[in-house]
C-alpha cells in the first residue's frame, strides 16, 4: 500500500525540490559564515537601538511629495 | 551629520494605512460569516453566501491585512537597518498599487464565484500572474536594498523577511500552476490544476502549511525582531539565539504540510513524515518565543503602561501557545479527534488573531506617528482600550471553539453497543450553536478594537504631515 506504485508521483517533484532548497540554504548559510555576518553576535542587537527613528520636536525633515 | 538623502517613507505610510483599512474590511467579513453560522438566514444572496464570503475573509485578512503589514514593516526595517533608502523606489510604488489591485480583484472575483478551489490560493490565474509580477518586484526592491546597504551586517529581521519573500514566491508559483480554459473568455477565467487527486492535495498542503510557516510566521518574526527591541529600548535577549532561530526554522519547516491530510488517501508514511516534522518545529518556535519575551527581562514594568508593548508581548504569548498546540494537533491520535472540527478553526485564530494580528497592530501603532511627523499616537488610552477589547475577544473566540471542537469530535466518534453512531451529524451542529454565538461575540469584540484603531489612526494623521526622515550615517558602521 505504501509502495511507490500507489502513485505518489508528486514526491518526485517535492523531495528533489526540498533537497535542492537545502543545498541553496546551505550555500547562503556558508556565505554568511565566511563573509563575517556572525563575527559579532552582540553588537548588532545594540546597533539597532542606536538608530534613533523617533520624530524630532524641531522637525526640519523635508516634507514628502504626498 | 545629516545627509540630503531621506528614507522612502511614502510606500511605508501607504501600506501602514491600508493595513488598518483592510484589517477592518477582512474582519468585518469574518464577523458576517460567523453570524451566518448562527443565523443561516443571513445568506441573503449567492454573492454573499457563506461559501463565497469565507475565502474572501481568509484572503482579506491574510493577504490584504497581513500582506500590507508585511510590506510596510519590511520596507521600513530594511531601510532603517541597512542605513540606505529603498532600491528602485518606483518599483516599490508599483508593489503598493499592484498589491491593492490584487486585493480589489479578489474582492470582486471571489463573491462572483471565480475560484481555483484551493484553500488560501483561490484566486484565478490572471490574478495569480499579477501576484507573481508584484512579488518579483517586491523581491527586487527588498534584496536590492540589502545589496546597497551601508553597514556590513544584515540585521536578523531582514533574514526573516528575506526568507519569507523567497519562499512565498516558490510556493505560489508551484501550487498555482494551472491550465487555463479560454472558452468562456478572459473576463470569465477558469483553470484546472496542473496536478490531480492526492498529488494535488499534497501540493496544496505543502503550499498551505508553508504559507502559514513563511507568510504568517517568518515574515511576522521579522517584524517581532525589530519592533520588540525598539519599543522596549533593549537589545533582543540573545542575538545569537535569534540567528539560530532563523536557520533552524528555515531548515526544518518545509515538510509539515502532510499533517493537514491525516487519515486521507495520502500514504500513511507520508502522513507520519508530516507529523514528525511538525513536532520538530516546536523547538525553534519556542526558542524564538522565549527570545522575544525575555527581551523585556529586567524591564517588565514597561508592560504596565505601554500599550504597544502589551500588544507585542501578548502576541508572543499567543505565538508560543499556538506553536505548542499545532504540533500537538499534528499527532495522529490527537488529530483523529480534532480533524474537521472547530478546534482547528480555534487553533488558526489563536495564531491569526493572537499572534499575527497582535504583532501587526503593535508594529503599526509604532510606525504611524513616525510616518506622520508625530511623536506618539493621538490617544494612548484608546490603544490600551483596543488591547483589552482585542484580548478578551480572542479568549472568547478560542475558548468557545475549543469546547465546540472537542464536543464535535467526541459526538462524531461516539458509538452505541451495537456499533451504530450515537449522534447524527445534525445533532452536533445543533449542539454547537451556543459556542458559535460566543465565537461571534469574540469576533465582534476584536473587530470593534480595529474600529478604535482606525479612529485613532485618522486622528493621528489629522494634524500631522507626511514626513521622510533623513538617512543618518550608521553609528559604528564597519
Amino acid at each position: 500500500m505504501s509502495s511507490m506504485d500507489s502513485g505518489m508521483d508528486i514526491l518526485y517533484l517535492l523531495v528533489p525540490m526540498s533537497i535542492l532548497l537545502v543545498f541553496v540554504i546551505g550555500a547562503i548559510f556558508w556565505w554568511s559564515l565566511t563573509s563575517g555576518q556572525f563575527d559579532d553576535l552582540d553588537g548588532p542587537g545594540y546597533r539597532v537601538l542606536m538608530d534613533d527613528d523617533t520624530t524630532k520636536k524641531s522637525d526640519d525633515a523635508p516634507e514628502s511629495s504626498q | 551629520m545629516q545627509s540630503q538623502a531621506t528614507y522612502h517613507y511614502k510606500v511605508v505610510r501607504q501600506f501602514s494605512v491600508m493595513t488598518v483599512i483592510w484589517g477592518v474590511v477582512g474582519m468585518l467579513v469574518g464577523v458576517i460569516i460567523a453570524a451566518q453560522l448562527v443565523w443561516p438566514e443571513l445568506n441573503v444572496h449567492e454573492f454573499l453566501s457563506y461559501g463565497r464570503l469565507r475565502p474572501l475573509h481568509t484572503n482579506a485578512v491574510i493577504f490584504a491585512f497581513g500582506g500590507c503589514a508585511l510590506f510596510a514593516t519590511s520596507y521600513y526595517v530594511v531601510q532603517r537597518t541597512c542605513h540606505t533608502p529603498l532600491f528602485a523606489p518606483g518599483l516599490a510604488a508599483f508593489t503598493f498599487w499592484g498589491w491593492q489591485l490584487v486585493i480589489v480583484f479578489a474582492a470582486l472575483s471571489l463573491p462572483l464565484g471565480y475560484t481555483q478551489g484551493k484553500e488560501y490560493a483561490e484566486l484565478e490565474w490572471p490574478i495569480d500572474l499579477l501576484i507573481t509580477v508584484v512579488w518579483v518586484s517586491y523581491a527586487i526592491v527588498f534584496f536590492g536594498t540589502i545589496m546597497k546597504r551601508t553597514v556590513r551586517h544584515i540585521y536578523v529581521a531582514n533574514w526573516f523577511f528575506g526568507g519569507y519573500i523567497l519562499t512565498v514566491a516558490l510556493l505560489h508559483v508551484v501550487n498555482s500552476a494551472a491550465v487555463p480554459v479560454f472558452s468562456a473568455g478572459i473576463l470569465s477565467p477558469k483553470s484546472y490544476s496542473a496536478y490531480a487527486g492526492v498529488q494535488d492535495a499534497m501540493i496544496q498542503w505543502w503550499y498551505g502549511h508553508n504559507a502559514v510557516g513563511f507568510f504568517l510566521t517568518a515574515g511576522f518574526l521579522g517584524m517581532m525582531y525589530y519592533f520588540v527591541p525598539k519599543q522596549a529600548g533593549r537589545p533582543v535577549y540573545s542575538y545569537r539565539l535569534s540567528v539560530v532561530h532563523f536557520w533552524a526554522l528555515i531548515f526544518t519547516y518545509m515538510w509539515a504540510g502532510p499533517h493537514h491530510l491525516h487519515y486521507t488517501a495520502l500514504p500513511d508514511w507520508t502522513q507520519s513524515v508530516g507529523m514528525i516534522f511538525s513536532l520538530i518545529l516546536l523547538a525553534p518556535s519556542w526558542g524564538g518565543m522565549i527570545n522575544g519575551i525575555m527581551t523585556l527581562s529586567g524591564a517588565w514594568d514597561k508592560l504596565r503602561d505601554d500599550p504597544i508593548l502589551k500588544f507585542l508581548i501578548t502576541s508572543l504569548s499567543f505565538y508560543g501557545m499556538s506553536t505548542f498546540e499545532g504540533p500537538m494537533m499534528s499527532i495522529k491520535t490527537v488529530n483523529a479527534l480534532s480533524h474537521y472540527t472547530d478546534w482547528t478553526v480555534g487553533h488558526v485564530h489563536s495564531g491569526a488573531l493572537g499572534w499575527v494580528a497582535m504583532v501587526t497592530i503593535g508594529s503599526i501603532y509604532y510606525l504611524l506617528p513616525r510616518m506622520f511627523g508625530k511623536t506618539e499616537m493621538y490617544s494612548k488610552s484608546l490603544m490600551t482600550t483596543h488591547f483589552w477589547i482585542a484580548t478578551i475577544g480572542i479568549v472568547l473566540y478560542i475558548a468557545s471553539l475549543w469546547i465546540a471542537g472537542v464536543m464535535q469530535g467526541l459526538m462524531w466518534r461516539a458509538t452505541n453497543a451495537d456499533g451504530t453512531l450515537t449522534y447524527s451529524f445534525v445533532e452536533s451542529v445543533k449542539a454547537s450553536y451556543p459556542f458559535w454565538t460566543i465565537r461571534l461575540l469574540g469576533g465582534l469584540l476584536f473587530f470593534s478594537g480595529m474600529l478604535i484603531m482606525t479612529y485613532n489612526m485618522f486622528r493621528t494623521m489629522a494634524g500631522g504631515k507626511a514626513v521622510d526622515a533623513p538617512v543618518l550615517a550608521a553609528s559604528g558602521a564597519h
